[in-house]
């Protein structure tokens, strides 16, 4: 019997209090533009930030207060853009999708290390200690921080060095910022080739700390037809507005560290 | 004791002597949460008066003539619980009909009140005491600002760290939290009080 009173006066104060709420909801409703929720829909609701709002939510909101461009999201595709830009009422311009890529092949094999670490699997933890324990100074770590923060699980750690799956990745641009070596970047999804070492390192210098480095040795520079790749600071870069995705680069790369992208 | 305090005695306990967040540790996830500005924690704090105030009432009119009637006072906590959130649900309402600028800037942490356990604190504190009406909304209330005054002063502390050197590994949440303390420390002051 009491169980019952109990019962009985808890769901009376509950169906008092939600008729409160329901008759003062109407009297208190706010018109919110309904293109906010149906943008919101369409976004990936990652959150991920890469369009440099708090939020897809906040995101929505700006866009349809024309504080934002209707293709500052990273993330979706050009159908999801396209599909905005029509809630929206304005022209969209097609856009160009990056892909986060790791510039070093520096694996257990081929990187020499300069000492046994020991810490905590973190990569800042680890930069801190003289630079980190691989011998290129320059090189991926493999601690894992970038794989921590992918917000599509996009990154792994093989052989000691992050690997970006370009079909998962997005582009946000989360990686990029967490890497204490600065050894990961956006590259133009369209590229098919890119520079898979980030060492400044001296030709015969790299020869030593790793297998897998940048010599600096020029063959890519002199060869290629479309003066699309420069080699600075012991390191070849491909300026992917001149490149014509011909490939002679990376067969003539002695150390065949100019590896395909993702259509290659 | 201090159901027979006059008002002026409540007054000062509620907001220094057992001041909410900074001696009963009570409603830190707003504490924290919304002390970055000095702007945003003043409008929570005028949130966390108005709900409190109110719930004060409701919570002690439900209790007083509908608990104890029933001899159901073991439901307190469950009920007081049900009233709050209606209340801050319709505390919500009302703010994003008439100030949008102040519902944006309270975000997630104007819901969060919700669960804020100072709210509930003072509702079952108000009962634990034995006061009567007007000392439960009054306590409410001077609890309330006694938890404005602790974030609006936080939050100056706050402001002021953003813009001072301070290393790295204490940046952000950390520093935050040891100045949290050492302002609590100097709120310990005032248990020296006694009338």
């Amino acid at each position: 019997m009491i169980i019952l009173y109990a019962g009985i006066t808890l769901g009376g104060i509950g169906l008092l209090c939600g008729l409160l709420l329901a008759v003062a909801s109407k009297y208190l409703t706010v018109e919110v533009d309904e293109r906010i929720e149906q943008i919101n829909e369409l976004l990936p609701g990652a959150n991920c930030g890469g369009c440099g709002y708090a939020g897809c939510g906040a995101y929505a909101t700006a866009v349809v207060e024309g504080n934002a461009p209707v293709d500052a999201c990273v993330v979706c595709g050009n159908e999801v853009i396209k599909k905005i830009s029509e809630l929206i009422g304005v022209k969209a311009q097609g856009k160009e999708h990056k892909v986060a890529k790791v510039l070093c092949f520096g694996t257990t094999e081929c990187a020499k290390n300069r000492y046994i670490y020991e810490g905590i699997c973190d990569c800042d933890a680890a930069a801190r200690l003289g630079g980190g324990f691989k011998a290129c100074a320059y090189g991926c770590l493999g601690l894992g921080n970038c794989a921590k923060i992918c917000p599509f699980d996009a990154i792994a750690i093989e052989d000691g060095v992050a690997n970006v799956n370009p079909d998962k990745c997005t582009g946000c641009g989360k990686c990029t910022a967490v890497c204490p070596k600065n050894v990961i970047v956006l590259i133009p999804k369209t590229a098919k080739y890119y520079v898979s070492c980030a060492s400044k390192n001296k030709g015969a210098e790299m020869k030593d700390k790793c297998s897998s480095g940048c010599i600096g040795c020029k063959i890519c520079e002199k060869n290629c037809s479309a003066g699309a790749i420069l080699v600075e600071n012991n390191l070849a870069e491909i300026d992917y507005d001149k490149c014509t995705n011909c490939g002679l680069c990376a067969e003539k790369c002695p150390k065949k560290i100019i590896r395909k992208g993702i259509l290659g | 004791m201090l159901k027979d305090a006059n008002i002026f005695v409540l007054a000062i306990t509620a907001i220094f002597v057992e001041n909410f967040v900074l001696v009963k540790f009570m409603g830190i996830c707003p504490f924290l949460g919304v002390s970055k500005k000095t702007e945003t924690a003043f409008g929570m704090g005028m949130a966390v008066i108005f709900v409190m105030t109110i719930s004060s009432l409701a919570t002690y009119l439900v209790y007083k003539y509908l608990l104890v009637t029933l001899g159901l006072e073991y439901l307190k906590t469950i009920a007081f619980i049900l009233i709050i959130a209606a209340i801050v649900q319709l505390v919500e309402m009302f703010l994003q009909k008439i100030t949008p600028a102040l519902y944006s800037a309270l975000g997630i942490y104007l819901p969060l009140i919700t669960t804020n356990c100072a709210v509930l604190g003072a509702a079952i504190l108000n009962i634990d005491n034995g006061f009567n009406l007007l000392q439960s909304v009054l306590f409410g209330c001077f609890s309330a600002v006694g938890f404005t005054l602790a974030i609006v002063l936080f939050a100056g502390v706050r402001e002021r760290l953003e813009t001072s050197d301070i290393p790295e590994f204490l940046q952000g949440t950390p520093i935050a939290l040891v100045s949290a303390g050492l302002v609590a420390m100097a709120f310990l002051g005032f248990s020296g009080l006694s009338f």
